[in-house]
């Protein structure tokens, strides 16, 4: 039996623990005498360069990297916890808050599991509004990939570009939801409302500024030396190691396997779609450059062709069950958004039972049969998973997001060891790591 | 007001009716369903996981006859096969839990090449006869066939270990870390089974079912307050 992992010692106020792995740093260098360069270098858990509160202990030899240990968990809030303790439709405002760069996505797949737990069908428009946010959505947390890689790079024009491009993203996230990030717009059964009428002709326009703003990323940082020679070459990964570390998304696209589950296992209608799965075969960050700039461009074409059919295809927004969908489509009113007027004033002044069975509705909840359910969708990075159990109550008995973010920062030391220390930047970034999602 | 020792009391009451009855408990003392709305006429079901009999449909008998074909002790291994909401789950007793894994990715007729996701569930309202609570589920995916199927992993508290499947999916690394922690399932044969979510020096697995939320009351202007979300009104 070695030493305790978190060594303690008695003190006047209490015991003190010695915590997070950085206790055994002499066991580290006991009996290596050949390795007396060797040095134990942390970087954050608060650097600019590491995605919010992610940890790196990296082990340097001069400036190679000889071993790279992560430290998670600086983030977690018990999101899942707590989705135990709160109704069904409830869940939708927790889950928006794990991975807060894609939080339609987060929504969306939360809402599928409880709809196939209960059997219920989402009607067409809700498909269509859906698919769209999520492609919305897609782009916006790209752009903040762009953005947040390229400052750390050094390239801080991309920073500003990529942030002024998310920023006309939240826009139209905005204009729909009501708000720039946590949304809870995806519910159980549909989505929280109907497109506003001005949303159409705004996407569009919205449309022909991103193909500009993408355009300009080409015309920036794809032909530009530093920006290349940054990425052509580190942070390789293949596909046999992608598999074996549970890497999807552009990180396994960009090694030159096309799985895409839109195509592959498609949800929400992808099947009906035109649009292209970008590849690359390099497995470096180059590669997911590349990739994940051409997703934008497909992300647009399917935006396209989302107005088309959302043009011809009204009616409603939420599944027909009054015992389960919200009673009250949401409006914007004087004093902000809400149940709509007409129908405060219907369960107020003329109908007692919708005031009591939208107060069991809405207090209680709905009942979801037992049994448990996995779906997926294919988030921006990678496979997002979510694992709902019911036991045939009104509170989620278990849910688990399978998290990309989590699963891909096992790479980190593949990724990493035997390169340079700068480029460990490079890997991480191209990771596009969302702590939040990675902590829940 | 009640005091929180009473609301210990009365939580303990409300938690320990809940498995199998539908009565229900609370503020305004009703005692029944106390429902005047006709909403609980959606009538709770009964929570049991059911085995499937053959035919599994969908791909799911193809899984299993390849499987029994590949892994000729799969009798002994398989505890239950349950089909349910066109998902195929594979009820299995822990000892042959690495060796399935092993055949499900090698296989060629199998091929799950990623371990999509591993978690824990605490099925404290539902424990086994054997005392079992502590579910560990797999979630396969095969890319080659563009199949899914889930693998779960029953243990008890006493006894929570379970064999670790990272020498198969390296993936399963951090997974089972987050399943230790929050869970206290111990998976043997993991390199460095440590807590990754909670700090350190943590006591106890907070995503079990009888560790409590926490919290503190929310207080409103003039006095008013609401308790933690834990000790809410349940409605069950």
């Amino acid at each position: 039996m070695s030493a305790p992992y978190s060594p303690s010692r008695g003190t006047t106020e209490g015991r003190v623990f010695n915590v997070s792995g950085g206790g055994d740093w002499d066991s580290v260098f006991a009996g290596d005498p050949l390795h007396e360069e060797r040095l134990v270098v942390n970087m954050g858990p608060q650097h600019p360069s590491t995605h919010g509160v992610l940890r790196l202990v990296l082990e340097i030899e001069g400036e190679t990297v000889t071993d790279a240990r992560l430290v998670v968990g600086y983030l977690h809030t018990g999101i899942e916890k707590n989705l135990e303790f709160r109704t069904w439709t409830q869940g939708s405002t927790f889950v928006t808050r794990c991975d807060y760069l894609a939080p339609i996505f987060n929504e969306t797949v939360y809402c599928m599991a409880v709809e196939k737990l209960l059997g219920a069908v989402v009607p067409k428009r809700a498909e269509l509004i859906r698919v769209l946010m999520m492609e919305i959505n897609r782009i916006s947390s790209h752009w903040v990939w762009l953005a947040t890689g390229g400052m750390e790079l050094g390239a801080l024009t991309a920073m500003t570009n990529g942030f002024r491009a998310r920023e006309r993203c939240l826009d139209i996230l905005e204009l729909v939801t009501g708000l720039r990030m946590n949304h809870a717009y995806v519910r159980v059964g549909g989505v929280a409302q109907d497109l506003p009428e001005n949303a159409i002709p705004k996407i569009r326009d919205w449309i022909k500024e991103m193909d500009k703003e993408v355009h300009g990323v080409d015309r920036l940082l794809r032909g530009q030396p530093i920006w290349v020679n940054r990425l052509k070459g580190v942070g390789w990964i293949g596909v046999e190691g992608c598999l074996a570390l549970g890497l999807t998304g552009p990180m396994l696209r960009a090694a030159g396997l096309p799985w895409d589950m839109r195509k592959t296992e498609p949800y929400l209608g992808y099947e009906t779609y035109d649009f292209d799965v970008p590849t690359d075969d390099a497995g470096d960050c180059w590669s997911r450059f590349v990739v994940k700039v051409a997703e934008m461009r497909e992300s647009l074409r399917i935006i396209s062709q989302v107005l088309e059919r959302l043009e011809q295809t009204p009616g409603p927004v939420m599944v027909d069950d009054p015992k389960i969908a919200w009673p009250a489509q949401l409006s914007i009113g004087p004093d902000g958004m809400g149940n709509s007027p007409a129908h405060v004033n219907k369960i107020m002044n003329s109908s007692m039972e919708s005031l009591i069975h939208h107060f069991k509705l809405v207090t209680e909840g709905f009942r979801v049969p037992a049994g448990q359910v996995y779906t997926a969708v294919e988030g921006p990075r990678g496979e997002l998973g979510a694992h709902a159990v019911s036991d045939g109550g009104t509170r989620p008995y278990r849910v688990h997001l399978r998290e990309p973010s989590f699963i891909n920062l096992q790479a980190t030391a593949t990724m990493s060891i035997g390169g340079q220390i700068a480029d460990v930047i490079a890997s991480v970034a191209s990771l596009d790591p969302v702590m939040g999602g990675c902590d829940r | 007001m009640t005091s929180p020792e009473d609301r210990e009391v009365e939580l303990a009451k409300i938690e320990g009716a809940l498995p199998t009855s539908t009565e229900r408990a609370g503020m305004f003392g009703v005692t029944g369903s106390g429902d005047t709305s006709g909403f609980s006429g959606l009538q709770r079901q009964p929570w049991v996981e059911l085995p499937s009999e053959r035919p599994y449909g969908s791909y799911f008998d193809e899984v299993v006859d390849a499987l029994a074909a590949a892994y000729p002790s799969l009798d002994d291994a398989l505890l239950k096969v349950v089909v349910d909401r066109g998902e195929l789950t594979l009820h299995l007793r822990r000892e042959h839990l690495f060796a399935v894994a092993k055949t499900l990715r090698d296989d060629a007729s199998l091929r799950f090449e990623l371990l999509s996701s591993v978690s824990g569930v605490d099925y404290l309202a539902r424990e086994g006869a054997d005392g079992t609570r502590l579910h560990s589920v797999y979630h396969l995916t095969s890319m080659t066939y563009r199949r899914r199927i889930r693998l779960e992993v029953a243990v008890t508290d006493a006894d929570p270990h379970v064999p670790s499947v990272t020498p198969i999916y390296p993936t399963a690394d951090w997974q089972e870390r987050e399943t230790w922690d929050l869970f206290g399932i111990v998976y043997d044969g993991h390199p460095a089974l440590t807590r990754i979510l909670m700090p350190d020096d943590w006591e106890g697995h907070p995503q079990r079912k009888d560790y409590p939320l926490g919290g503190v009351d929310v207080e409103y202007k003039g006095g008013a307050s609401i308790p933690p979300p834990d000790e809410r009104r349940v409605y069950r």
